[in-house]
């Protein structure tokens, strides 16, 4: 019997404006206690909801990112249940007339080919503040610092397989709203939160299994776990005749397992109704021409165009593209290394990001700059300097030595290319070992290497490797 | 100072006549004295009082006063007002001392008001007689076995009474018109939109609006022009901009179309009550005013569509009172279910208990179509049916109540019984509209009060035709017995 | 429409209101009555009736993303049943079974 994963995912993402979305009050992360909580978060009574505009404008971005339909007239409803950290007994969010429509987000699959992740739809609401059960004396104690943070809840069709696919679906969508400027995707920090729907089926069935939903997953890799202990459980349960409980389950990245959460609300039944203290939102043709005018190109435009334009493959152009930095910091280094981009391509994502991974920091604050690695790149595709050689370089640069040429001059490190000069070197090192010339000459090709090795040692590896390979095989022959 | 009009008063100040002080004291020592027979107060706010007072009495000295500087008024309990009790006539918030001010009461601070103190009113702004407010109920100046109407109960009696010569109230289905008319006051609601409702703790968002009671239409025209005015901080809050609602009040009348909708005088109406209308209608028409007979259909399904809108939008306006951040908390509470429920439950009262519970079902699953939702299609029926009215007259008048004051204890085993007294005032509400009560006579010697209903932002319009009738009768100038 | 009691007693849940039998008897009377009333409603056709939320024909104001809102704590936790480091304290709530 083969079991089939059903993972739709919900991703609620933290607006990165100035202030809350109803309230003048500040939402930078890591604040004392309730110093960020004015008295239309905490619910004091006669207080009233006024929308910041600027998360319009970012809702409005994330649909045009996502290709959905912005919808000119939303609602904002009420959603009641009781909970400490929901200071006013209800959320406001949106339920039927929300402010993005049908989209889709195009993800790279493994085996190359491309997946249509349909999203159902996007919507605003405000977040609830925090619970912190550490004991006081027996107590919980509620911060409300977070409460009226503006969210966009993203919603995905169940479309994804396994826990790979829904990965994927999330960095692609993690990558969009920080090209957009309209999120910062820390996901420890919260401000990126998804949660999984998951469900199993026999494959070939046309009918959705019971689905559990999985919270708490603060990484793509506790996803990936996550979705995959809840796999083999489910699939555990229903192997055994059991059935599967539709609940909310914790995930516990030290056990690596899902635990039912007791429901906050008992029974789930929100009375959802437009919130009479606002009116419906109107967002004309002409604002949304405006924000699409202003949009970056985005994650998957710019993947086509590096495809496109600088020949790089489809991995190494999602690569190249997954923050709009990287991108930016590769195309500086293709124009000023004279158009090489598969060269470029392989320093960014080979040498410079594994010295930006050891070094903990990211591509803004990389020593190395884009100008610098540019030059470095030409150099190498010039024949000044060899691939190998440009490694030394590449660290005295990260170091603060100066620049590609002073450094190439004060090292000495130009590669050497005059044939005649190369000539000479491996006469010396032919008349130097006659006997792996005899071995060499006798069928013994292996021994090309050991000569290759000699004349690099003896050049102090600036031989041209090309050059000293032509130059090695023409001498070597000749008996 | 005694049974004098606001623009008296005002007058009076600026011919330092008097001084504020002097005024407020008046004032202070007739509540004092009088409120024990009444219960109009909860808090009386002395010394705030006087130190406005004295504040207002240098404004007028340097001459930087305005109209209503130094003039003494009383606030709903309802209106947050910073650092002084508003209980909103709850035991749930009893102990809560507001941290801010209503918009409202910025507006009187600015204008110079001196704050005698807050008003009694029923619960939550839930009722139409002031029998539910956890301080006990108000009596009525005019007989104190009677109630004054509510839920501005308070605010109705104590300016019937000339405890205060203005106050505010707030009306979501009558609760300023029906306790003028009962009390011989003048109570105005504006258009919905007109004053800002931050700081107003909300009953029914969609219908709550706060507004004056004071002895005359020129008085009221004062005060609104205080209160009216655009609020950044209420989204329900109309940009548009506030004329002096005094400067018009002369404005001639004659030819002015009155409509008189067949549904107030029917079935329902107290006979007495229809008399005394229809004498007032009939010193409209020597004014040169033409009546026109019109219908409002849909009258009668008003009240079964305001009691389905109003509870469900208060079912989820009151949730935020669960004893977590300010109000009261039962003691010792065992678990966090029991500190709701208990917190809750000890803290409201049954008519609130009553409409949060409708409001609940109402908006829960399976039924939102059938109540909700069907309410608001039919508030779409009442307000065309005044759309097209107004097609045809300027003015719409008629009875605010069907019957003037009922006995204290009459009617609470029968809620039903008391809703159906809103028949008049509800469906301008769920409108919007703006609408005014005026005394116009006595029935077994209770007052009745004529209700004027305007088109939207005609206040000063409505205010000019009730000032007309006022220069030509004097019943606003009573005083109850006593008093 | 007649509720029963277990009706009551499923909205005074939701609604967080303790019920006493005798609170539970009294409100089932009392709430069918008024429902039944309201059913007032039904002896119009609103099919092609538009549900009006307001009076008002406006569309939402917006306000500018800045920060208008000083911190308040101390005033605001003044009034505050139970509050401690900052926090304000409740029962615990139990977030796994």
């Amino acid at each position: 019997m083969e079991w089939e994963t059903v993972i739709g995912l919900e991703v609620h993402a933290q607006l990165s404006t100035k202030s809350k979305i109803f309230s003048g009050a500040a939402i930078a992360f890591g604040a004392e206690p309730n110093t960020q909580a004015c008295a239309i978060d905490l619910g004091f009574p006669g207080v009233l909801p006024v929308l910041n505009k600027e998360v319009l404008n970012m809702a409005i971005k994330l649909g045009l990112g996502i290709n959905a339909e912005i919808a000119q007239h939303s609602v904002f409803d009420r959603k009641n249940y009781f909970y400490p950290d929901l200071p006013k007994g209800y959320q406001i969010s949106q339920f039927q007339l929300p402010i993005v429509g049908k989209g889709y987000l195009d993800i790279p699959l493994e085996d190359g080919t491309s997946k249509r992740v349909t999203i159902t739809r996007a919507h605003l609401e405000e977040d609830a503040g925090k619970s912190l059960h550490e004991d006081f004396h027996g107590l919980t104690g509620v911060d409300l610092n977070r409460a009226g943070t503006p969210l966009l809840e993203i919603v995905s069709e169940p479309d994804m397989r396994n826990a790979k696919e829904a990965v994927t679906y999330l960095k692609a969508l993690h990558s969009l709203v920080r090209y957009l400027e309209i999120c910062d995707g820390n996901m420890q920090e919260g401000s990126f939160r998804c949660d999984a729907n998951v469900s199993v089926r026999h494959k070939g069935s046309d009918k959705y299994g019971t689905r559990t939903e999985l919270k708490n997953i603060n990484s793509f890799r506790f996803v990936e776990k996550a979705i995959n202990f809840e796999v083999e459980r489910q699939i555990g349960v229903l192997e055994n005749g059991g059935k599967i409980t539709q609940e909310t389950r914790l995930y516990d990245p030290n056990k690596n397992e899902t635990r039912p959460m007791r429901s906050k609300e008992e029974a789930n039944d929100y009375r959802y109704f437009p919130d009479p203290d606002l009116l419906p939102v109107a967002i004309s043709i002409h604002q949304i021409e405006k924000v699409r005018a202003e949009l970056p190109e985005l994650p998957s435009q710019k993947q086509k165009r590096f495809m496109e334009e600088y020949g790089l493959s489809a991995y190494d152009a999602t690569v190249m593209s997954s923050t709009r930095a990287m991108g930016d910091y590769f195309e500086t280094v293709v124009k000023t290394s004279g158009n090489q981009a598969k060269l470029a391509a392989n320093w960014v994502m080979g040498d410079l990001s594994a010295a930006l991974n050891k070094a903990d920091i990211e591509i803004e604050d990389a020593p190395v700059s884009a100008t610098q690695l540019g030059k470095l790149v030409a150099r190498i595709a010039d024949n000044t300097i060899s691939n190998k050689i440009a490694k030394t370089i590449f660290d005295a640069l990260w170091n603060g030595e100066g620049e590609v040429d002073q450094i190439i001059e004060a090292k000495g490190l130009k590669q050497v290319t005059d044939t005649g000069a190369i000539e000479s070197l491996i006469d010396n090192i032919i008349a130097s070992n006659p006997a792996q010339v005899a071995d060499y000459r006798g069928g013994k090709e292996k021994l090309f290497g050991f000569f290759v090795g000699q004349a690099m040692k003896a050049s102090g590896g600036k031989m041209n490797p090309q050059a000293l390979n032509d130059l090695l095989k023409k001498k070597l022959s000749e008996a | 100072m005694h049974n004098k009009t606001i623009a008296e008063l005002s007058a009076g100040l600026a011919a330092k006549e008097f001084s504020s002080v002097q005024l407020t004291r008046y004032f202070l020592e007739r509540i004092k004295k009088f409120d024990n027979q009444l219960n109009s107060f909860i808090t009386v706010t002395e010394d705030v009082a006087l130190k406005a007072a004295k504040h207002a009495d240098h404004l007028i000295a340097e001459g930087k006063a305005g109209a209503l500087t130094g003039i003494p008024i009383a606030q709903k309990d309802i209106f947050c007002t910073q650092g002084i009790k508003t209980s909103c006539g709850s035991k749930i918030l009893d102990n809560f001392i507001s941290p801010y001010n209503a918009t409202s009461v910025e507006q009187f601070n600015q204008a110079g008001c001196v704050l005698l103190g807050k008003t009694n009113m029923d619960e939550f702004a839930m009722g139409s007689s002031n029998e539910t407010s956890f301080y006990g109920p108000v009596k009525n100046p005019w007989n104190t076995e009677y109630v004054p109407g509510g839920s501005s109960g308070g605010s109705a009696a104590a300016v019937a009474a000339y405890l205060a010569p203005g106050a505010t109230g707030t009306d979501t289905g009558g609760s300023i018109r029906q306790p003028a008319s009962l009390t011989n006051t003048c109570g105005l609601k504006p258009t919905y939109g007109r004053v800002s409702r931050y700081g107003m703790v909300a009953f029914a968002s969609s219908l709550d609006q706060g507004g004056p009671f004071a002895r005359s239409a020129e008085d009221c025209a004062m005060l609104l022009n205080v209160m009216a005015g655009f609020d950044e901080k209420d989204s329900t809050s109309i940009d548009k901009k506030v004329p002096d609602y005094t400067a018009t009040l002369n404005d001639d009348i004659s030819g002015l179309r009155i409509g008189l909708p067949k549904e107030y005088f029917g079935e329902g109406l107290e006979s007495e009550v229809g008399k005394a209308i229809e004498a007032a209608i009939a010193e409209y028409e020597k004014l040169g005013a033409k009546i026109v007979e019109i219908s409002l259909p849909n009258t009668h399904l008003s009240i079964p569509a305001y009691y389905v809108i109003a509870p469900a939008e208060c079912s989820s306006n009151l949730a935020r009172f669960d004893g977590v951040r300010y109000g009261h908390r039962c003691a010792n509470p065992v678990d966090l279910m029991d500190m709701y429920k208990r917190s809750r439950s000890e803290g409201f009262g049954s008519e609130v208990k009553r409409r949060i519970m409708i409001g609940t079902y109402a908006l829960s699953a399976g039924y939102y179509d059938a109540y909700y939702l069907k309410a608001q299609k039919i508030r779409g029926l009442i307000s065309n049916d005044f759309k097209d009215a107004f097609a045809k007259v300027d003015i719409i008048m008629g009875p605010t109540a069907p019957s003037p004051a009922f006995k204290i204890g009459e009617k609470t085993d029968d809620p039903i019984s008391m809703y159906l007294s809103d028949i008049y005032t509800i469906a301008v509400n769920l409108a919007g509209l703006p609408a005014l009560s005026i005394p116009a006579g006595f029935v077994k010697n209770l007052p009745v009060g004529l209700q004027l209903i305007g088109n939207y932002f005609e206040e000063g319009r409505i205010l000019n035709i009730a000032h007309r009738y006022q220069q030509v009768s004097d019943w606003h100038k009573h005083l109850p017995k006593g008093f | 429409m007649s509720l029963t009691a277990e009706d009551v007693k499923k909205i005074a849940h939701l609604a967080r209101l303790n019920m006493s039998e005798n609170d539970v008897t009294t409100f089932t009377k009392q709430l069918s009555n008024i429902l039944n009333f309201v059913e007032q409603m039904n002896q119009v056709d609103t099919a092609n009736v538009q549900a009006v939320s307001h009076s008002i024909v406006e569309n939402q104001r917006l306000r500018n993303d800045e920060i208008t809102e000083p911190n308040q704590r101390e005033a605001f936790q003044k009034i505050a049943p139970q509050v401690e480091a900052g926090l304000y304290l409740v029962p615990k709530v139990i977030e796994e079974s």
